[in-house]
């Protein structure tokens, strides 16, 4: 298959050999688990368990509220001991609504949905209910709930579904490991996809630095004509959405849209095999696999981790902590995000946890910047770092969005590269915070405005109602009166 | 275990540093700088050392009294770098006053008036270099023919230390015009281009250096490998060098093509003058030139035109600082109006129209 080439990136250190040859090892159900009700982007599930209740594995703790939004399951069977604010795996470390279930050591399964026998025979509607009510999110890191995505195909004339099996994020070997040893039920998970969004092709693109995952892919899609495995270059960022896409049918998906409008839709390989889950046995979400890395940990390993796992564990589960490390990350060392505390729990997003050593990170005292330029020669979204930082410096913050802040993909490769290790993405992070924030406020204060304008009509509509009942009140006593008089 | 957040990632960074890079550039230097060396003898060794250490102690000086750290700052190797350049845009027996003047100009006001390393709007090597030119214009075209270390004439050490620490009147006896000042003056004397080339140092010698010139045009050869190691090594990219030379390349080859008696041919503009170090050396200073690969090349091609316009019509034979200088102010514009494609986006900023095909 003929690719295209994308701008820009880099070459980190991979440091997959950490892992990639690590098979998956499930972890033994952990005593307590914490499940947050917001795994996933948009709105947060509302419980419908209580402190006390008895509950089967599989069995919905939390319903998805709204749209965009996604049930939580209990990944055991146990008692619910709490539900408490308690710290979420989020680097605010901010409290957020959990549940917190004691594991009864059975694993007793609830009764699940019947498994959905032919799904090629059914409406996208059937299978996107499934998905929908078994949680499924984009396992990438992205979090998307994936019942969401499976309905572009209602708007847009989709062609391809391109299965992302790039992970381009040093470290992490997670979806490595899936398509080399789940490669039946990740094919047939993308196959249940592509119907869903009536597309007529599956794409799945892997990075070559994965040559036994895209054999595994390979072969197991031998039998499926409309499935075809293509290896990508070895670049970061090439499993950003957008990237991956260019990469593989040479569409540039412009700014502002979605590459749906492209005709592309982007899934993760993971999710295609909880899809599978769902769909063919009508199990929910309720684990994931998990790369611990780094060369803080004492055996890294990939994990087949229940959601809401205490990250202690896992650690514990590999050894522990080797050394002195610097950094604790959720996700990969590029787009990850710090831990705060090791006692948060694993979640849906939650690609991997990586316990780095000084070196690994290397970090350093930020120099001035001697404008070399690399920022802008490799940033993927064609962006020019070093003035955007240089004018939120400056707090101008609305001058470096009209250079195209929010196109920043947070890839970090600007950051990385840096030789004066200016902490770009920092600023950047820092800037399109603030951005949001205060655009949630100027709306804030205009749906205020809105609200008060509009009582005020209202007042007025019921005012000039009562004076106009009234006169019609008047005018007819005057007419009766006048009536009367004429009787 | 609780850890600190204090900083979003990536977490993890690449082994680079500013010193790697300065690092790496000095070393593309060191051939250049040896031969050199070897080729004017003790003086140029001593104008080199009088220059490089005169912008290191310059910058501790500005940096101690800034208040800001000196240690860790000098260890970037910005100010051996702006020293070394400078000394290779020098006559090799400058005398040392000269040389330290310039590096006045060059640390205290190119570098630190702006506010230090990565403030500076103008390349500091060059302010130096036009300072000194303009204030001492006998002392900066005064060069000598090349003696190599041994040779019969070249001078011993104390010599040496005369000539660079004292007045000695060697120079006079040795003194010769560079190739370009040599054409340039006798143009003034109406003999045309096409004669006075003739009479010129010849190709192979611009390349190896065999005659008179400053410290640093005298190699030209040496220098380009020094170049094409920093593109291999990234720390440069083609972009400027390949502007300003092809610019200047075409523009000789070009003019002399239509009037050979008034315009030096496109050869002679390459591999005369500064040309080489300053294509590859000093326009692609990282803090004054623009950030954008098409910015580079509009900035490379500005280099180009200017230093031919400067040495074809000016009172300047050498054309490179100047024209380095004037498109240094223009950096700011260029970066401003000359920004790369965002993804998805046209070059005006708007949004790519919704088109599958598009490629
Ligand atoms: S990479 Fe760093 S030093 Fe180079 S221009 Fe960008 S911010 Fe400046
Ligand atoms: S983090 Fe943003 S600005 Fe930096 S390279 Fe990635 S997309 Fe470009």
């Amino acid at each position: 298959m003929k690719l295209f080439p994308i701008k820009g990136g880099i070459h980190p250190e991979y440091r997959k050999e950490l892992t990639s040859e690590k098979p998956i090892v499930a972890l033994p159900i952990p005593s307590v688990l914490y499940l947050p009700v917001q795994q996933h982007m948009g709105a947060a599930a509302s419980t419908v368990v209580k402190v006390g209740d008895q509950v089967l594995k599989g069995q919905m703790l939390a319903r998805g509220q709204g749209v965009v939004s996604a049930p939580v399951h209990a990944p055991t069977s146990g008692t619910i001991v709490e539900i408490a604010e308690r710290t979420a795996p989020h680097p605010s470390g901010l409290p957020m609504l959990t549940i917190v279930l004691e594991a009864d050591g059975k694993d007793r399964w609830a009764e699940l949905p019947a498994p959905i026998a032919d799904p090629f025979t059914q409406t996208t509607q059937v299978i996107r209910a499934r998905v929908g009510e078994s949680g499924i999110v984009g396992l990438g890191g992205a979090t998307f709930p994936s019942a969401v995505k499976l309905g572009l195909g209602d708007k847009n004339k989709l062609e391809i579904l391109l299965l992302n099996g790039a992970e381009c994020e040093p470290y992490l070997t997670c979806d490595d490991r899936v398509m080399r040893e789940y490669a039946d039920e990740v094919i047939d998970g993308a196959r249940i996809m592509a119907h869903a969004l009536g597309a007529p092709q599956v794409v799945i693109a892997i990075e070559d630095n994965k040559p036994q995952a895209a054999e595994a892919m390979r072969k197991a899609a031998s039998a499926q004509p409309n499935v075809t495995i293509v290896g990508v270059p070895v670049q970061y960022p090439m499993g950003a959405e957008r990237h991956l896409t260019q990469a593989v049918t040479g569409r540039e998906t412009p700014a502002r849209k979605l590459t749906a409008d492209v005709g592309v839709v982007v899934h993760n390989v993971a999710t295609a095999r909880a899809i599978h889950h769902a769909v063919r046995f009508g199990r929910p979400l309720l684990s994931r696999v998990v790369t611990v890395s780094g060369h803080g940990i004492k055996e890294p390993k990939n994990i087949e981790v229940p959601l809401g796992t205490p990250i202690n564990d896992l650690i514990g589960f590999c050894g522990g902590i080797n050394g002195k490390i610097k950094r604790l990350v959720s996700g990969g060392p590029m787009m990850g995000q710090p831990i705060v505390d090791t006692a948060v729990p694993v979640v849906k997003g939650t690609s991997g946890v990586l316990a780095l050593t000084g070196d690994e990170v290397n970090e350093r005292p930020t120099q001035p910047c001697i404008r070399c330029g690399t920022c802008v020669s490799i940033c993927p979204c064609g962006l020019v770092p070093v003035e955007m930082a240089a004018l939120i410096r400056n707090e101008r913050l609305e001058d470096a969005a009209a250079i195209g802040l929010q196109d920043c993909v947070s890839c970090g490769s600007c950051s990385y590269i840096c030789p004066s290790y200016v902490p770009l993405v920092h600023y950047f992070n820092y800037a399109k915070g603030r951005l949001n924030a205060l655009d949630r406020e100027r709306r804030k204060s205009e749906q205020t405005k809105a609200l008060v304008e509009a009582r005020n009509a209202r007042l007025e509509r019921i005012a000039q109602a009562k004076r106009d009942a009234a006169a019609r009140a008047k005018a007819q006593s005057q007419n009766s009166d006048v009536n009367k008089a004429d009787a | 275990m609780r850890i600190a957040v204090d900083k979003s990632g990536p977490f993890t960074h690449a082994p680079t540093s500013v010193s790697r890079t300065m690092t790496l550039v000095l070393a593309a230097l060191l051939p250049a700088t040896l031969y050199d060396i070897w080729l004017f003898g003790w003086p140029a060794a001593l104008m080199f050392l009088v220059t490089v250490l005169s912008c290191v102690g310059l910058e501790a000086l500005c940096l101690y009294l800034s208040k800001r750290p000196v240690g860790p700052t000098l260890a970037d190797g910005s100010a051996v770098l702006t020293g070394w350049l400078l000394a290779m845009s020098m006559p090799p027996w400058a005398p040392w006053w000269v040389c330290f003047v310039a590096a006045v100009f060059a640390i205290c006001l190119a570098k630190h008036a702006f506010g230090g390393l990565g403030q500076n709007v103008f390349n500091p090597a060059m302010v130096g270099r036009i300072a000194v030119l303009v204030s001492f214009p006998l002392q900066m075209t005064t060069f000598v023919r090349p003696a190599p270390l041994g040779s019969a004439g070249s001078p011993g050490l104390i010599d040496s230390i005369g000539i660079i620490f004292g007045h000695s009147p060697m120079l006079d006896s040795l003194s010769a015009a560079s190739a370009l000042g040599y054409i340039k003056t006798e143009l003034s004397r109406g003999i045309p281009v096409s004669q006075s080339i003739l009479t010129a140092p010849d190709l192979t010698s611009l390349a190896l250096g065999t005659h008179a010139g400053s410290f640093g045009e005298t190699s030209a050869f040496l220098i380009l490998l020094g170049g094409l190691f920093l593109i291999a090594k990234r720390v440069i990219s083609w972009h400027i060098p390949v502007a300003v030379m092809g610019t200047l390349f075409l523009l000789g080859t070009v003019f002399s093509a239509i009037n050979p008696d008034r315009f030096t041919p496109g050869t002679f503009q390459l591999l005369s003058g500064a040309t080489i170090l300053g294509a590859f050396f000093i326009a692609t200073d990282y803090v004054t030139s623009p950030v954008s690969k098409s910015g580079q090349l509009v900035y490379g091609f500005g280099i180009g035109f200017l230093t031919w316009v400067i040495r074809t019509f000016a009172g300047y034979p050498e054309g490179m600082a100047f024209a380095v200088l004037l498109m240094n102010a223009l950096t700011p514009i260029i970066d401003h109006h000359i920004r790369p494609r965002a993804f998805g986006r046209t070059r005006k900023g708007e949004p790519l129209p919704l088109n599958r095909g598009n490629k």
